[in-house]
């Protein structure tokens, strides 16, 4: 399968802002911190043609850092990222519509003064992909596929719920008939019962259009349920990626399995203890990251070498990639 | 717009500051057909009617409500004509710093890095002695008359316009909406005037109201002071300071009535702009 979206060793840095009055507080002796905080460090990864590649990792675990530099709306600080060999992003500007993106909380990704109808056609209107008379059946048509009113074009986002404003977004982003579509969180934010509408929403128009996809989620089951591949992060790095499948049925990084075993679920075997681990301790600053594997001061499983030397992404004979001394 | 004018209603002191400030504005624009008298026009004027309390009948037949000054001019008709005036220095200024300032405010929130800082800086410094400081010394450098006027003005400030639109533009570049107009992409000049001017709006409008206001009243000040417009053609500011030197001598009502109407107004265009400015604030909302 082709390679449609790559990343190649980028890594994403995030240096605290020098204000005038931090540089006079310096000058005065004070202490400035001016470590950058590494939110992404040296990471690279494929999503292939049709394939919709799973992104997993606790908060602040640099997973939406990662999405959004491969949406091309943050330029990374080092390694590059290349749609077809192309990047994606001149300077710290954007400039391919090729990749579209849906963003997490639907009540602030829509302008609160704009209707929904002009929302949808004003990235086509503006790119050519449609005349300015031709844009209203459009919307309509796009309104419609999402499972909205047609009717509703002329309405602001304030009158709709949340699961329709996410509708609404996932028709802003599909009008511009983007090649890969980057949902980041796009059911975090919503009632359960909405996620289930919107995600089976989300895999029709992936099979009709023939998308390839970049979906990031901190929610397991949410990522089994529609990704083909799986990435696993954990502190602005990859410790596993592969098969959904596989990553699910086995999966080898102590983070993973610790990840899964966490999962809250419901108990019909006797043991109630057994069905609910969480993983100890705390996900550790991106401003001093443990020395070795960034995971070993959470693992049961550390040893000396885990605390001195980092293991590798080294891949495993069925085609998955660990990055662990132990596994 | 209903339920904002709905929840306007609500408080009755806002209501009552928009009935007045309509009846002066219109009170202002109609002044040639409602004033008894031309104030400008020599011709009409009779030093023998000057300095006659509210009430006295001219020697045109005229009866002077409020009063003549020490021209004989009717101080009703001349108190219209000067609120006139003043409305005019005080929206022409609001309207022109408002523009400029908030031109300025968004280029430093869109911009950012030295351009940000110089604008901003310039800004501080700016707000940091008074406005009435820097009125006087513009108009003494540029003259008499509504243009230099206006510039002194704008000049004292576009300051608070530019703060509170680069304050507004910078909290809404961090939103989603931006981002995911950004991420699109829309064109640069789309983000900025389609997405990110029109949310930066409500708080500018609160301040272009209450800068009126102050306009008004620095206006006021500098032509009290003899630096505002010609005494051919007086602002409120103006007729309260002619009226100044009679006040020992009983003749109070040449400063008091037009200090009376310039103190409606100013207070009604504020209370315009509180109530709008809580409406405005989802954090006041009950």
């Amino acid at each position: 399968m082709s390679e449609v979206l790559t990343a190649a060793s980028v890594t994403r840095r995030f240096a605290p802002r020098i204000t005038l009055g931090d540089r006079i507080a310096a000058a005065l002796g004070a202490k400035v911190d001016r470590r950058p905080v590494q939110a992404v460090t040296d990471v690279s990864l494929a999503v292939r043609k049709g394939e919709t590649l799973g992104l997993v990792g606790e908060s602040g675990c640099g997973k939406s850092t990662l999405g959004r530099m491969l949406a091309g709306i943050l330029p990374p600080s080092a390694g590059e990222i290349r749609l077809h060999g192309a990047a994606p992003m001149r300077g710290r500007h954007k400039t391919t519509t090729r990749i579209q993106t849906v963003f997490q909380d639907p009540y602030a990704s829509l302008n609160p003064r704009i209707r929904i109808g002009e929302a949808i056609a004003e990235g086509p209107v503006a790119h050519g992909l449609v005349t300015r008379a031709a844009a209203p059946a459009m919307v309509a048509d796009w309104l419609r596929r999402v499972g909205l009113d047609p009717a509703y074009a002329t309405r602001f986002p304030h009158q709709f719920s949340g699961g329709q404003r996410q509708r609404v977004a996932i028709a802003r982003a599909l009008a511009m008939q983007p090649e890969v579509l980057v949902c980041d969180e796009p059911v975090a934010s919503l009632d359960v019962s909405i996620q289930a509408q919107i995600l089976n929403l989300f895999l029709d128009l992936r099979q009709e259009l023939g998308l390839t996809c970049l979906f990031i989620s901190h929610d397991l089951s949410v990522v089994r349920h529609v990704s083909d591949r799986v990435a696993v992060m954990y502190l602005g790095r990859i410790v596993e990626i592969g098969e959904a499948g596989r990553i699910y049925a086995a999966p080898r990084h102590p983070y993973t399995q610790g990840l899964l075993a966490s999962v809250p679920k419901l108990v019909l075997s006797g043991d109630p203890a057994a069905s609910f681990r969480p993983i100890p301790g705390e996900l550790p600053s991106p401003l001093s990251p443990p020395a070795g594997c960034a995971f070993h001061p959470r693992c049961a499983k550390a040893t000396d070498l885990c605390r001195q030397e980092r293991p590798p992404l080294s891949p495993r004979e069925d085609g998955t990639l660990v990055a662990c001394h132990h596994a | 717009m209903t339920a904002f004018w709905n929840e306007y209603r609500e408080n009755w002191v806002a209501v009552i500051a928009l009935a007045v400030v309509v009846v002066v504005v219109s009170a202002a624009l109609l002044a040639p057909w409602i004033a008894p008298q031309d104030p400008y026009d020599l011709a009409n004027l009779d030093l023998m009617d000057a300095r006659r309390p509210p009430g006295f009948v001219g020697s045109n037949g005229y009866v002077h409500w409020l009063g003549t000054d020490a021209q004989g001019r009717d101080l009703f008709s001349a108190i219209l004509y000067g609120l006139r005036i003043s409305l005019q220095m005080g929206v022409a200024a609001g309207a022109v710093a408002l523009a400029i300032g908030t031109t300025l405010g968004i280029l430093a929130a869109q911009a950012g890095g030295k351009i940000e800082q110089a604008i901003m800086r310039v800004v501080d410094l700016q707000l940091s002695f008074p406005a009435i400081l820097l009125a006087l010394v513009l108009v003494a450098v540029l003259g008499q008359g509504k243009v230099p006027l206006v510039i002194a003005l704008v000049t004292a400030q576009y300051a608070y316009f530019a703060r509170t639109a680069y304050g507004a533009a910078t909290a809404e570049r961090q939103k989603d909406y931006v981002e995911a107009a950004r991420a699109t992409p829309l064109p640069g000049r789309r983000v900025v005037f389609r997405h990110i001017l029109p949310n930066c709006l409500p708080p500018l409008i609160v301040v272009g109201t209450v800068q009126v206001a102050n306009a008004i009243a620095l206006e006021a000040t500098l032509s009290f002071l003899g630096l505002g417009l010609p005494p051919t053609e007086p602002s409120l500011g103006m007729l309260i300071a002619n009226g100044f030197q009679y006040m020992m001598s009983g003749r109070t009502w040449i400063s008091v009535y037009p200090g009376i109407a310039l103190i409606i107004l100013i207070v009604a265009i504020n209370v315009v702009g509180d109530q709008l400015r809580d409406q405005f604030n989802p954090r006041l909302r009950r």
